[in-house]
């Protein structure tokens, strides 16, 4: 039996680059289940916050605990989706079992994952396709895909639909949530506060590197307790 | 001047009757660079990208040295392989010398340092891309060089290329280590100096529209194959 992921707890994350601090003393913890939402305006650090969570970076300052592991070891249990999806130069199936061919799942096994990640996806009619001629919303499902056909305990998503348009955004927030009701936690970031609305069980706002708040998001977007939070969810530029 | 329309009416009969003499020339001489190229790539190809991931001390040198390597005079090669293979040398005893495996030893060492140059420029652009994914996925080293490998196969493919169209034209090298033995290590560049040199300009025009053809056609195919690639890959 593996040790259980979470709760992710950090503490004191502080990460500078070029001299600036893009996240500034940082705590949180989170538990299983809620789908949390890290919410803020462009630049206030919360894609670096994700990526330092899933170990692609290293903290200027503080920790992070996945469980009790580090999040280099956690990662192996993580997919993360990334704003702008890193598809390889090949057919759309070809991306999925890529991901079953590093993470050493047997050539026999990989036909019927991939074949079920793709019907999943709503992507199956578009399985020989080559994946980088897809539109931006079949390629980010295709990522969602991908990133799910190891069955994560964790899915992490970096604005999952920042360029997408509302048909687009549908389906791949209705594909976030299928994976959320199958059992995977879902920690994902975006500035859209529609979206957040939609899809946030707790919120985490964050603004210039600081985490302000973090609250159960029915009361975060009824009650904000942060002056910077509630000016921000009244529409107001926060500069 | 007069002998020149004279020679290259010649030239284009023997290239149309397809002449014995000259189909042997032109045979050996794709038999040696294409193997010379199927080589250079097995040690390039993997050399190139891991040269491109890896990070050691003394990288940049490596980067510098592969760089300059590209720029190796043949004729230095042909001495080298030259002193390696005679019989004096290290190798002597293997007697390779004035065969076409020395040819091919020869061309290869030629290649090598373009095609590991070209893949290294190539992986490090594309790795650019897919560092983030790979490192999230925890792929290894070496399924990191295949990922890049297999992704970056038609950039990769005009690398090869370039390394061909290096190696059928060079004459240095293979002179020295070949011998321009008739029937045996006559290649195309060492037959046109050969035949110029006898003034026999007829076979040498024709050797030499035959290279020609070769250099053009290995250039299309480059430029075919990449923009194929970029309309169907992205």
């Amino acid at each position: 039996m593996p040790p259980p992921l979470m709760p992710l707890v950090v503490r004191d994350l502080t990460y500078v680059a070029g001299g600036k601090a893009i996240l500034d003393g940082v705590s949180l913890r989170l538990e299983t289940g809620a789908r949390t939402v890290i919410l803020g305006p462009n630049g206030a650090g919360k894609s670096v916050l994700l990526r330092l969570c899933h170990g692609l970076l290293e903290p200027s300052a503080g920790h992070i605990r996945w469980g009790v592991l580090d999040p280099a070891t956690a990662r192996s249990r993580q997919s993360m989706v990334f704003q702008r999806p890193v598809l390889l130069r090949r057919s759309v199936a070809a991306n999925i079992e890529h991901v079953l061919k590093v993470k050493g799942v047997a050539r026999a096994r990989r036909l019927p994952m991939v074949t079920e990640a793709l019907a999943g996806a709503g992507l199956a009619s578009l399985a020989r396709q080559p994946a980088r001629t897809l539109s931006g919303g079949e390629q980010q499902r295709l990522a969602i895909a991908r990133a799910r056909v190891t069955a994560p305990d964790v899915l992490l998503l970096d604005e999952p639909t920042s360029s997408l348009d509302p048909d687009a955004t549908r389906a791949v927030e209705e594909l976030i949530r299928a994976i959320e009701a199958a059992g995977t936690k879902i920690i994902m970031t975006t500035h859209d506060l529609g979206q957040a609305h939609r899809l946030a069980d707790e919120v985490l706002f964050l603004n210039r590197g600081r985490l302000l708040e973090h609250s159960p998001a029915a009361e975060f977007f009824r009650r904000p307790r942060d002056p910077l939070a509630a000016r921000f969810l009244s529409g107001s530029l926060l500069t | 001047m007069a002998e020149f329309p004279d020679a290259f009416a010649a030239a284009l009969r023997l290239v149309l009757t397809l002449d014995a003499g000259l189909a042997e020339i032109v045979g050996l001489s794709l038999y040696v660079s294409l193997t010379a190229v199927a080589l250079a790539s097995a040690i390039a190809l993997p050399l190139g990208a891991a040269v491109a991931l890896a990070r050691f001390p003394g990288r940049r040198a490596v980067i510098v040295l592969l760089n300059a390597l590209m720029g190796l005079p043949p004729v230095v090669v042909g001495l080298v392989v030259y002193l390696m293979l005679s019989r004096a040398g290290p190798f002597g005893e293997l007697g390779l010398l004035f065969t076409p495996a020395a040819m091919i030893i020869a061309q290869c060492l030629l290649i090598v340092p373009i095609i590991a140059a070209l893949t290294r420029q190539a992986v490090a652009d594309l790795h650019e891309e897919y560092a983030e994914h790979l490192k999230s996925l925890d792929a290894g080293p070496l399924q990191r060089i295949a990922t890049l490998l297999w992704d970056g196969r038609f950039r990769l493919s005009t690398a090869v290329l370039a390394g061909f169209g290096r190696a059928v034209a060079e004459v240095g090298a293979v002179l020295i280590v070949g011998g321009n033995i008739l029937h045996h290590t006559r290649v195309m560049t060492t037959a046109i100096a050969l035949e110029t040199s006898k003034g026999n300009l007829a076979l040498a025009l024709g050797l030499g529209l035959v290279l020609i053809c070769i250099a053009a056609g290995v250039n299309a195919a480059a430029a075919i194959l990449g923009d194929a690639a970029h309309r169907r890959y992205g």
